[in-house]
């Protein structure tokens, strides 16, 4: 329970060029997505614009588009690609033995900072 | 011989591709060190297990594919024991047990044990007929099956999955191959190139089924087919498991050394025991664990240099695949899963069945894919490890060395083109030389679409149109202006959507791989603007044919209701025509309460709203409404929207006719069609308007004699009002010519076009001639909704109420900090 790597369930449940989300009570909700390639990547799901569920976008490439604003995130490093500028947090993600994990530092990283 | 002193003796466990392969590097820098003896599992000499392959295919025997027969041994004193294995090695005596009960003491031990085939974990999974492909028994075991014909089932779409699945293919079995991803190979291919590889295998003959979980193999006693976790049965007398490998380890563990995912090894391959050595497919180095055979020979390079001459060290491998896939060139290398700063360069030729991928960041290659021309491949991969700046030839880069060294020092487009002769072939297609192209411009062909037009050059699948733009740029020098006059789709295609759309109906593409590879798609996977147009055109050309892909779908119409800015959605449930009855107010005011609507909100289509419902409650809603016998009212999608009306001549002191009763025919004959983008209409039962059918996209306004037809108002950034297409006497008339222009806008307009701008562009003569003047058309086009209305006039939200697609709407699962993680 304690370990460096939080395990949130099969691979299978995340569907591919599609999202799923991950509540942390207390902090910012997580959105986990899986590439047309198979590769996850996990952000704090909120757009660095307006805060829009970037969950819910189109998955291509590497990268999502805000459902909301049309605003295209790297899934690598969070940032907005194209003319915008902003960022939002990246989790990192391991994928093992068919079940995911997500590093448990940055998923409590705004928890801790609430307290 | 006597030697003066007796020398160490080397013990090697594993007489396969690995362990001969180190006693070969070992023997050729100092044959005399050592004493050798290889125990080997199998009965046999030493043979090379990727050629089981071919084996299997019949395209050759045991004796071609033996790598060292008895003589080598022979000469070179070694002992080999083959059909004994090693069960246990002692390293506080230095020994090791054979099966027999042999024991043999060793100086130095090499562990060269390979993988084992991973077996899923299902039922029925030792049944008799359930095979792996890893060895001489197993290929022995596939082809006494074979000789009987039947049904096979492979497991697994990986390379050894797709060799067996070829092998048995061959040899007159019925193959289905099953795979849990959605792309076959997907550690070697990307998406596109897997899709190709998949309609080739299918033409041959294999079903292929991809993201297919096993549940079971039943039979009674023996195999007799497979059950996937969607329920469907594959009957099959024998099932090929090719789902992985995964290192041998059980002697290292046993015997205590340091093992994680494979036998930990250093640099010169010596595991945590100064003794014994490991190489292969057994081994870890620095967390990596490896399957092919390069980094293998790099590796037994190693352990030698390190065991009896100069230590050099093993530093990791790059790898590349370039195989033959059941005859079909494929090859890949690097990372090509993309990333920031990565850009992509995609050829794709569709004639000749070819899809080329290079990746590159930062002036450097880092990775690619390559589909029916495998040419260039070693090309690449010699770029990728040297990790040299192809800045200069970035441009001729995906058309190959020869092309992009070829083509004049400099190597910009501009010299490769102006470097070519007259003769030269620009477009393959249509067979147009350069001297052509540049004549055709030369003769006032200032544009791509008039090189198009005159010379046929680019004009077919477009992949020269590249070529002909430098062209028309070197000829042209300032006056060429670049641009097309007519824009293409977005940045992914070179083509607009007039082209696409008609390459789905002549081409008869069906899917939207299909459409990036015959259209050539610059990027593998599309963008957030083509992939949802794409889509929409597919489901338009081929209704009931082409499958509605929801990772295509914007967010609204994935979750058929409308987000919020705060990422909730609101709902709307359908009231045909403006229409509602107090039970149906009942069942909206309980679901506002139960689901906590924040705002109830009466629409500008004479809906209720119902706002800030969560994701996750929406299928609940949905239930709640359908059982009062509401259905989705489509308020979200590039869809009809909404019928509205006003009361008409049931009430009105004014209305001509039945406008209420024309609206609620309209809605259910128009509810639940796909659109280019979203559709109002409304209908007034007099010339007052009062349901402002004159800025709808299809609007009638009632009069005494009949029924005025209006189209291509639009009440919003634009305001336009209606253009009158016509007048028509009855309200049959007046559906069947609703249905015809919708028809027509849906089959001709671009995918976030409205009825305004479309009717702008090709103007109110074009439509009439098609509606009104055109009789036979008019029917024909409604005769083409109606069929695609049967198809998709049903309610998505019934089926999400009854638990389809349900993770669309779930969460994955909940982190409570102080409590873990709840599923």
């Amino acid at each position: 329970m304690n370990g460096e790597w939080l395990d949130i369930g099969p691979l299978d449940q995340l569907p591919a060029m599609g999202a799923r989300t991950l509540p942390v009570r207390g902090g910012d909700e997580i959105a986990i997505f899986r590439t047309a390639n198979g590769q996850v990547y996990a952000l704090v799901n909120k757009c660095p614009h307006k805060q829009g569920p970037l969950s819910q976008g189109i998955v291509h490439d590497t990268s999502v588009t805000c459902p909301l604003h049309n605003w295209r995130i790297s899934l690598v490093s969070g940032k907005a690609l194209g003319e915008d500028e902003g960022c939002v947090p990246t989790i990192p993600v391991k994928v093992d033995g068919g079940r995911m994990f997500l590093k448990r530092d940055a998923v409590m990283a705004s928890v801790r900072e609430a307290a | 011989m006597l030697s003066p002193t007796p020398r160490p003796h080397l013990i090697v466990i594993g007489n396969g591709m690995a362990g001969c392969r180190a006693v070969e590097e070992i023997l050729e820098r100092d044959a005399s060190r050592f004493r050798i003896t290889i125990f080997g599992a199998e009965p046999r000499v030493n043979y090379n297990r990727i050629m089981l392959s071919p084996l299997l295919a019949g395209e050759k025997s045991f004796e071609d594919i033996i790598i060292n027969g008895q003589e080598w041994y022979d000469d070179h004193g070694i002992n080999l024991v083959a059909g004994d294995p090693v069960v246990a090695i002692d390293r506080a005596s230095k020994t090791v047990t054979s099966r027999s009960g042999r024991v043999e003491s060793y100086d130095k031990l090499i562990l060269a044990t390979g993988s084992d085939p991973f077996i899923i974990p299902v039922p029925g999974n030792d049944l008799q007929g359930v095979i792996s492909f890893r060895d001489m028994d197993d290929v022995g075991s596939m082809l006494r099956a074979a000789s009987g014909g039947g049904d096979a089932v492979v497991i697994g779409g990986g390379l050894l999955g797709l060799e067996a699945a070829h092998g048995l293919s061959l040899r007159g079995m019925k193959v289905t191959v099953i795979h849990l991803m959605n792309t076959l190979m997907e550690r070697q291919l990307d998406e596109a190139a897997g899709w190709l590889l998949k309609t080739e295998l299918e033409k041959r003959g294999q079903q292929i089924l991809t993201t297919a979980d096993t549940a079971e193999i039943y039979g009674e006693g023996k195999v007799e087919g497979v059950r996937l976790k969607d329920g469907r049965e594959i009957p099959a007398s024998i099932v090929v498991m090719a789902v992985g490998i995964r290192p041998n380890v059980k002697l290292a563990r046993d015997a205590g050394l340091a093992i994680g995912r494979g036998i930990h090894v250093d640099d010169h391959l010596v595991t945590s025991d100064a003794d014994i050595l490991s190489v292969g497919e057994c081994v870890e180095h620095s967390g990596q664990v490896y399957g092919l055979v390069a980094p293998i020979w790099d590796m037994c390079r190693s352990l030698a240099d390190g065991l009896v001459a100069e230590p050099s060290g093993y530093t990791g491998s790059v790898t590349s695949t370039k195989l033959k896939v059941s005859g079909i060139d494929v090859f890949s290398a690097g990372d090509f899963s993309g990333g920031d700063g990565c850009e992509d360069i995609v050829m794709r030729d569709a004639s000749r069945g070819v899809y080329k991928r290079v990746i590159v960041k930062e002036d450097k290659v880092v990775g690619a894919v390559l589909y029916g021309d495998t040419a260039d491949g070693n090309w690449y991969f010699d770029l990728l490890k040297k990790q040299e700046d192809v800045s200069e030839i970035r441009d001729a880069l995906i058309f190959g060395q020869a092309f992009a060294s070829g083509g004049g020092a400099g190597a910009s487009p501009f010299d490769a083109v102006a470097a070519m002769a007259d003769e030269a072939e620009i477009c393959g297609c249509n067979g147009v030389s350069k001297g052509k192209v540049v004549a055709c411009i030369k003769g006032g062909a200032h544009d791509l679409d008039a090189v198009r037009s005159g010379c046929k050059a680019s004009a077919s699948c477009g992949q020269c149109t590249g070529l002909v733009e430098n062209l028309l740029a070197l000829t042209l020098g300032d006056e060429f202006a670049g641009e097309r006059q007519v824009k293409p789709m977005c940045k992914c295609t070179s083509f607009t959507h007039e082209d696409v759309r008609k390459a789905i109906v002549e081409k008869e593409l069906k899917s939207i791989p299909a459409v990036m590879q015959a259209q050539h798609w610059t990027t593998p996977d599309g963008c957030a603007s083509c992939r949802p147009a794409l889509n929409y055109y597919l489901l338009c050309a081929w209704p009931g044919e082409a499958v509605d892909d929801q990772q295509s779908r914007f967010t609204n119409e994935r979750m058929h209701a409308n987000i919020q800015k705060d990422g909730t959605y609101s709902v709307v449930p359908r009231m045909w025509g403006g229409v509602t009855t107090p039970n149906e107010l009942r069942a909206i005011a309980d679901a506002a309460d139960k689901y906590g609507a924040r705002m109830v909100k009466v629409t500008g289509g004479q809906r209720l709203d119902l706002f800030g419902i969560k994701k996750e409650d929406l299928p609940a809603i949905w239930a709640d409404l359908n059982a009062a016998g509401m259905v989705s009212g489509h308020a979200y999608g590039k869809a009809l929207r909404t019928v509205k009306t006003c009361v008409g001549s049931e009430w009105c002191r004014f209305g001509t006719q039945d406008s209420t009763g024309l609206g609620i025919k309209t809605e259910q004959m128009t509810w639940g069609s796909w659109m280019p983008h979203k559709f109002k209409i409304a209908v007034s039962g007099c010339p007052r308007n009062c349901a402002e059918a004159t800025i709808k996209d299809f609007g009638v306004i009632c009069v005494d004699s009949g029924y005025e037809l209006l189209v291509g108002g639009n009440g919003g950034i634009h305001l336009r009002g209606t253009d009158l297409l016509c007048k028509v006497a009855t309200e049959e008339e007046a559906l069947l010519y609703c249905a015809a222009f919708i028809q027509l806008y849906r089959e001709e307009a671009r995918y976030l076009d409205r009825t305004a701008p479309w009717i702008e562009r090709v103007g109110m003569d074009y439509v009439k001639s098609r509606i009104v003047e055109d009789a036979e058309g008019r029917k024909a086009l409604a005769e083409r909704f109606a069929y695609s209305q049967s198809i998709y006039q049903i309610d998505p939200w019934a089926k999400r109420a009854a638990g389809e697609d349900a993770k669309l709407h779930q969460h994955l699962a909940e982190v409570r900090p102080f409590a873990g993680v709840a599923a």
